[in-house]
């Protein structure tokens, strides 16, 4: 256990090692998650404009 | 079993276990880097970067689970032709991709001020570095073609011919003399049967205090270090399970984009 913070982030002269670490694993992580949601978001209102210009041309060629 | 295998059911039911995993994964990581970081002891050898331990056992693991499932995935999908199973493979890859490189880079941090050193080619550390390039591989094959349904099949076989290395970075600590340690968790089968004999050898050979430390290298981690450790692993795996199912959203959406655009394409305007 640490005494101060300032022990916390010098991790007993480690803390590059595994702040570094915990640090790559973070970004890497919601990265990866934040990419994911972006895809879905994207595909979705690419699917949502396709089928609104098929629902007018279908709509046109009803009239 | 036969209505998972509808991926509309099967997108279903992911999407309501969903939520309960995030519930669940979220508060486990939380403890987990809690107990990580802060409550739980340094190692009387390693001192505080034994905390390394906490992301880099289980995304090693996950990085080789994610494989898995690439593999049974692509396996299904080459045998009874089932879509879901590209599918299922081609959202794995990258979720296995990322941790692969999160053990690779946290190993190589523990590694320097551990063994002295970023980076040995040994086995254990080279089978794992061939698990990344097979990830790169897969991934550069399915996304190789503007039509995936060119690039399923290479990918699929990759994939397969690949899980020969598995079972090699499992085995790489008992058969190849290494710096890297033997199985961190107690009451593994393949420790049991290859990795006892050595640890027994060489702790007749040490005095007591290293021989201690070479028993925890074996595999028995105490409680207050075993605690994180599980709690890291539980909330990884489900960390991963929230993200395969995400990824999978994300390759129906495709699909359906194609199919609609072919579709699209194939009745002219105005006819």
């Amino acid at each position: 256990m640490f005494e101060t913070l300032a022990d916390f982030w010098h991790m007993g002269g480690n803390g590059v090692y595994v702040w570094g670490s915990y640090g790559l694993c973070a970004v890497l992580m919601l990265g990866l998650a934040a990419q994911t949601l972006r895809r879905i978001r994207t595909r979705q209102r690419d699917l949502d404009l396709l089928q609104g210009s098929r629902a007018r041309r279908d709509g046109t060629e009803g009239a | 079993m036969h209505r998972f295998a509808n991926p509309g059911q099967f997108m279903r039911v992911a999407d309501k276990v969903l939520p309960w995993i995030v519930a669940l994964c979220l508060p486990l990581i939380a403890a987990g880097l809690y107990f990580g970081l802060y409550a739980s002891p340094p190692d009387f050898q390693q001192g505080e970067t034994v905390r390394i331990m906490y992301i880099h056992v289980p995304t090693a693991f996950l990085a080789q689970g994610a494989y898995v499932v690439m593999a049974l995935g692509s396996a299904s999908f080459l045998i009874w032709k089932h879509p879901l199973g590209d599918l299922i493979a081609r959202s794995a890859a990258p979720i296995g991709c990322v941790f692969c490189i999160i053990c690779l880079v946290t190993g190589s941090l523990w590694g320097r001020p551990t063994w002295g050193t970023y980076w040995v080619w040994d086995a254990r550390l080279t089978s794992m570095l061939i698990l990344l390039f097979l990830y790169f591989g897969y991934l550069a094959l399915a996304n190789a073609f503007d039509d995936p349904a060119r690039g399923d099949k290479p990918a699929a076989i990759l994939a397969l011919v690949g899980v020969v290395n598995i079972p090699l970075i499992k085995f790489s600590v008992y058969f190849f003399n290494t710096l890297h340690q033997k199985s961190t968790l107690a009451g593994d089968l393949f420790g049991a049967v290859f990795g006892e004999p050595e640890a027994a050898v060489q702790a007749e050979n040490l005095p007591a205090d290293l021989a201690a430390a070479a028993a925890q290298q074996g595999g028995d981690l105490p409680p207050e270090m075993l605690l994180p450790l599980m709690l890291m692993l539980a909330g990884f795996t489900l960390a991963f399970l929230a993200l395969l199912i995400l990824r999978l959203r994300g390759e129906f959406a495709s699909v359906r984009l194609r199919s609609l655009r072919a579709g699209f394409r194939a009745e002219p305007r105005g006819a």
